[in-house]
């Protein structure tokens, strides 16, 4: 008990912390990818483990070059660059030359997350973005999509080009649940992206509001169109990149809404454009782009659906006063 | 025409939106309270509640003995300040206190014998006016840790009339059990300064509100409450902050404080349980409050205990009582873990409001590295206020009083549960002050 004059450590308070950290939240995101992964890798074989591979690598490298040349502290340790580089590769047709992962993961980590000023600065989803820009800028092999490499399996246009009109044969619900169509690596398996949401549910790592107001509002709208068709319109939300999207890209926190209306107002809005892309569109996809524009939204969406909070008083008539 | 109910526990009304749940570390949970022998010396600040200081009313010299003014005010918003043990004032001097600020103190030799001032006697209390001078003269400010003189929560006014007491035994922060023992221990004080005040204050009902995490408490409190048709036992879900006055008034009654106002404003007055106690004995006795009970805590505490000690002794004295440090510990604490003011010294004296000493080790003292914000919005879902800190951060850090003032800023309580909730470690409560204090500057323009 001798003074011997110890520095005690002062902060303010709270002096108890729960051990949660930014590296923990984007491992279980990692967590709940992989069944997706898993799955794309068993349509369309090993070639979708090296896309996967090639992007997750890049990115993590793109992350760590550039902090480490900008003198920034090297934030490769949470993990960030990990999910980015995943949800890359899941927008990704499985034969993508793969020097265009490249391309992907620098757009999606230099340009449009850290010149923005990095982990939770950036105003639009990394992933998607590069995905665009890869879509504008390659729209051959971006559209290219290779048939399942599985037996029974239907061969041809995507389902969402045969929804959209394009020749071809439509696969089972069954098969389109699980996986057995053409499209993205991580797209195909609406089983395995659910079962992961379900995972990020639990752990409370992304709320409900988002995937349920995106499905929910694609899932009227389409009705609505189809005149009350429910086989089209359960055709419509497992094809594509609609699951993947409503439930591990729009649930992205930097560019989604932090409060509860928010998000029911980011979903709603992603599952509408989604649907108008796709069926007044020349498009046979908009999810990516839905996402993209709500993201930039975001910060208005934020701004009109601030909460309200614990006994907030009725606006005061002053303002009017004064305005006179 | 006579009610009947079957029982006397209720359940909460509402809940409240956010908090957490922390580990409650109530380790000293069952030791009984273990009166500490007069120290050598008591400091007495005569700051020790909010408003306005005391003046010192003796000097160096002077004898006084347990109980004996010595430091008043003549501002509303004050209460005395009395000698804590017997003895002769060794000086007038400013010390510094807890939260870094100084303040003048008296400070006393004591000559052990802990002799009371002869002039207390039980004061005669007819009426609500009597209570709330007799109140103010006892000293008495709210114990549970926000140091409110007592006497102004119980002016009742008359266009404000009041209908419910909530008492208030949630004891909600980790590690702190002295409200719990004040349950366990001192049941029928409690009860009878509910019952002096519901009489004085004409209240139609009583609600003693402890969290279900100490069944015990509610047990004790039940079989009391339970002979008296307007007193009542409410069982709180333990989820920090449900001691939080505000949180408190919703759980216990449904009413929802406005922003700026007091819980009187919706006719609920809260008394922290061992400020009651000390009503109901003060009203016996005329003692006025100069000893209070800790909780003396935390891995680094030898032997963590419950201690009743004289107000102004110092942390180091009480400290050594529980046995000193078994190791040094990485933080030492005025107060809960949550809303406890982080201390570089021992040598401060313990004040009226103070109800623990905590010395944490590096791995209990909540030091996590701080990382970039990833926007996850956990600070705002466990923000019982229903906040947006990440938000508020930022437009704190832009200046920018006007949004901040409609995001609600200034509801903020500071409970902490923001800061406690983020994975990036981010100081939030401090950002929350930075915030509220640039709202009052500019208000003040």
């Amino acid at each position: 008990m001798e003074d011997k004059k110890t520095l005690y450590t002062v902060s303010a308070s709270p002096h108890a912390k729960n051990p949660s950290s930014a590296a923990g939240v984007m491992l279980d995101v990692i967590i709940a990818l992989l069944p997706a992964g898993v799955m794309g890798t068993i349509v369309f074989g090993l070639k979708a483990l090296a896309v996967i591979g090639v992007c997750v690598a890049s990115a993590v490298a793109f992350e760590f070059l550039y902090t480490k040349l900008m003198k920034k502290s090297v934030t490769v340790g949470d993990l960030s660059a990990v999910v980015t580089g995943l949800l890359l590769a899941y927008n990704l047709p499985v034969d993508i030359p793969l020097w265009m992962c490249l391309i992907g993961s620098f757009v999606a980590i230099v340009v449009v997350k850290q010149f923005f000023g990095g982990l939770g600065q950036n105003f639009a989803n990394p992933a998607i973005t590069a995905r665009i820009v890869l879509l504008v800028s390659f729209a051959g092999s971006m559209t290219k999509f290779a048939d399942p490499k599985l037996p029974d399996a239907v061969t041809g246009a995507t389902p969402l080009a045969v929804l959209g009109g394009a020749e071809g044969e439509l696969p089972t619900l069954l098969q389109m649940l699980f996986g057995v169509k053409g499209g993205c690596i991580g797209e195909v398996s609406g089983a395995a992206l659910l079962l992961g949401a379900l995972y990020l549910l639990a752990r409370r790592v992304i709320s409900w509001r988002i995937p349920v107001a995106f499905i929910g509002s694609a899932a009227i709208f389409m009705l609505i169109y189809s005149k009350g068709d429910f086989e089209y319109t359960a055709y419509e939300l497992l094809a594509g990149g609609l699951l993947l999207g409503a439930l591990f890209m729009a649930t992205d926190y930097t560019t989604s809404p932090i409060n509860k209306t928010g998000k029911l107002v980011f979903g709603i809005g992603c599952g509408v454009l989604t649907c108008v892309i796709r069926l007044y569109g020349s498009l046979p996809e908009g999810v990516s782009y839905s996402i993209l524009l709500m993201n930039i939204l975001t910060p208005l969406i934020e701004k009109a659906t601030m909460p309200k909070y614990f006994g907030k008083l009725k606006k005061k008539k002053t303002k009017e006063g004064k305005a006179a | 025409m006579a009610h009947t109910r079957t029982s006397a526990l209720l359940k909460a009304v509402k809940k409240g939106k956010g908090g957490i749940h922390a580990p409650y570390h109530k380790i000293t949970a069952e030791l009984e309270t273990v009166r500490m022998p007069a120290p050598e010396f008591v400091t007495l600040p005569m700051l020790q509640h909010i408003g306005a200081p005391c003046t010192p009313t003796v000097k160096k010299g002077d004898y006084v003995a347990v109980g004996q003014v010595v430091g008043d005010s003549d501002k509303f918003l004050s209460v005395p300040i009395h000698a804590s043990v017997s003895g002769v004032v060794e000086s007038v001097q400013d010390v510094k206190l807890a939260n870094g600020t100084m303040a003048p103190a008296v400070v006393i030799r004591s000559d052990g014998e802990m002799k009371l001032f002869e002039g207390i006697e039980p004061p005669v209390v007819n009426n609500k006016e009597d209570l709330v001078k007799a109140i103010r003269a006892s000293g008495l400010v709210g114990l549970g840790g926000a140091g409110f003189p007592s006497f102004v929560k119980l002016t009742v006014k008359d266009d404000k009339p009041i209908d419910t007491l909530v008492v208030n035994a949630a004891e909600c922060e980790p590690y702190i059990t002295v409200d719990y023992r004040e349950c366990i221990e001192n049941s029928w004080n409690i009860y009878s300064g509910v019952k002096a005040l519901q009489e004085l204050l004409q209240l139609q009902r009583v609600i003693i509100a402890v969290e279900d995490n100490k069944p015990e408490a509610i047990k004790v409190l039940k079989s009391i409450a339970d002979k008296d048709d307007s007193v009542f036992v409410m069982g709180l879900k333990s989820r920090y902050p449900q001691g939080a006055e505000k949180m408190m008034v919703l759980s216990a009654t449904g009413r929802v404080v406005p922003e700026g106002k007091l819980p009187a404003d919706v006719g609920v007055i809260v008394m922290n349980v061992a400020s009651v106690a000390f009503t109901a004995r003060y009203l016996k006795l005329g003692k006025p409050l100069v000893s209070r009970s800790v909780t003396v805590s935390g891995d680094c505490i030898k032997n963590p205990m419950n201690v009743r000690v004289p107000i102004g002794t110092s942390l180091r004295d009480i400290v050594e009582f529980c046995g000193g440090f078994t190791e040094e510990p990485a933080k030492l604490i005025c107060g809960g873990p949550m809303m406890g003011t982080a201390i570089t010294s021992l040598d401060v004296p313990l004040l009226k409001s103070n109800n623990a000493v905590l010395a944490l080790s590096a791995k209990n003292a909540g030091l996590k590295k701080e990382t970039a914000c990833i926007r996850c919005g956990r600070c705002h879902a466990a923000c019982p206020m229903n906040l947006v800190p990440t938000n508020i951060e930022k437009y704190a850090l832009k200046g920018d009083a006007e949004t901040l003032a409609a995001m609600g800023t200034m509801v903020c309580m500071e409970c902490g549960s923001c800061a406690y909730s983020c994975p990036a470690g981010k100081p939030l409560v401090q950002y929350m002050r930075l915030a509220k204090s640039i709202v009052k500057e500019a208000a003040k323009k």
